[in-house]
């Protein structure tokens, strides 16, 4: 009688190399399921969602779902929104470039695979990581380590570098033959695009700079803004979208602004029209703006000027801008702030 | 047993996060009706469906708001 086929989980971010790693192990017969976690600063899905608006030709897809079909695996989407939130505040190893913790991150994700596979009777762990691909998450040193603090030990099979690390848990049982793994290393992707060929893959995200905007320098900067002006570094999941659409000024150290670039912009911003105090144009058709920080009458003043600037009376000589609070609302009479006025240092 | 889910406001994946969490705690042959302001959900939720064992009966847009009715399958 044959034995029920091994469990593997493969974490999938939707890029090439964890879609290669998944269909190195499924090759073998192994059961492979995915597992996704949304962190909330993933870059999948929500900026090309709001700013491509719903009329947009172009197909929209989440990628690890993509990958998840292409394979014919199952896919475990996780919400880590809020355990997460330790790893991006007190990174034990420190942040890479910007405000990316990529090596907690990696011990994270799969500390959080290691307690699936043990509530779920699975056997082993798979990821696409590459040695030497990333220059502090994927250095030789960091990989026993990450495989060592995330508890999952040698029960972590790398399929695309395995070749060059020590043998694992499924390697030693005969779960998983060696010699079909792989030994690539470096930042060459030309390996895996030759992999990619042999299987048949020719429809990939392409390989970005990183996976989450914590990479993003842009981004970084606005979430530093938003500690620097607020009672510590700590941030609601809120926070962290809004970080990610329109224009955000700073025109006064107690409030700023995020002022909508386009219809899929306002769309999304209109959902926190209750939580903000926001602006809009009325004489003329403009963006809508949301406020936060405690604002006087000077400065939604200020606001109401910035936001006429934004609107299609940029060259009238006032625009009418109605300033939305709570349930109360009032008009104001503006003149729209001449651009050499908006202070380039207001712009996060 | 008809449900219904309100996933309005949410990105994706949220609304992909809910509806599999939701539907964790439904039967085989139940049937969940979720609604979505994220245009997204229109494509996520049915490829989710489609890789997990679950059917969409129907999925339409009205005005501002996607609706996804999925039938529950044996998981
Ligand atoms: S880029 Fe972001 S998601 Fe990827 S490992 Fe680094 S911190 Fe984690």
């Amino acid at each position: 009688m044959q034995n029920d086929p091994r469990k593997a989980l493969a974490l999938i971010s939707g890029g090439l190399d964890s879609m290669l790693a998944a269909r190195v192990v499924l090759e073998q017969g192994v059961h492979v399921e995915g597992i996704n976690f949304f962190t909330g600063f993933c870059v999948e899905g929500h900026t090309h969602a709001i700013r491509r608006g719903r009329d947009s030709a172009r197909p929209r897809r989440n990628n690890a779902l993509w990958v998840a079909e292409q394979l014919g695996i199952r896919l475990h989407i996780v919400d880590v929104v809020e355990p997460y939130k330790d790893v991006v505040l007190n990174p034990r190893h420190g942040y890479g470039a910007n405000l990316n913790p990529c090596l907690d991150c990696k011990i994270f994700m799969l500390g959080e695979a290691v307690e699936w596979i043990e509530a779920h009777d699975f056997d082993f762990i798979v990821t696409g990581e590459v040695m030497g691909q990333r220059p502090k998450s994927q250095r030789k040193q960091s990989m026993p380590l990450v495989a060592r603090e995330s508890s999952a030990g040698d029960r972590l099979l790398r399929p695309l570098c395995a070749r060059n690390l020590p043998q694992t848990l499924p390697e030693r049982e005969g779960w998983v033959r060696r010699e079909a793994l792989h030994g690539f290393s470096g930042r060459s992707r030309k390996p895996q695009m030759r992999l990619a060929a042999r299987f048949g893959i020719t429809d990939y995200a392409q390989p970005a700079g990183g996976c989450c905007f914590l990479t993003d320098a842009n981004y970084t900067k606005k979430l530093e803004d938003l500690w620097a002006h607020r009672d510590g570094r700590r941030y609601e999941l809120d926070d962290i979208m809004l970080l990610k659409v329109g224009r955000h000024l700073r025109p006064r150290p107690h409030f700023k602004m995020i002022v909508a670039r386009e219809e899929g912009e306002v769309q999304f911003l209109e959902g926190y029209c209750k939580q903000f105090t926001h602006l809009r144009t009325v004489s003329h058709g403009g963006p809508l703006a949301l406020v936060e920080g405690d604002t006087d009458e000077d400065d939604l003043a200020l606001a109401a000027a910035i936001t006429a600037r934004f609107s299609q009376g940029r060259n009238a000589h006032t625009v009418e801008v109605s300033v939305h609070r709570g349930d109360r609302s009032r008009n104001l009479r503006v003149r729209p702030m001449q651009a050499d006025k908006i202070r380039p240092d207001w712009y996060l | 047993m008809e449900h219904e889910l309100d996933a309005r406001r949410l990105l994706c994946p949220m609304p992909v996060i809910r509806t599999q969490d939701k539907i964790k705690t439904l039967a085989p042959g139940d049937v969940l009706t979720v609604t979505a302001t994220d245009p997204g959900a229109l494509s996520d939720i049915p490829a989710w469906c489609r890789i997990n064992g679950h059917s969409v009966d129907r999925s339409w847009e009205d005005g501002t708001e996607v609706h996804i009715r999925i039938r529950v399958g044996d998981g």
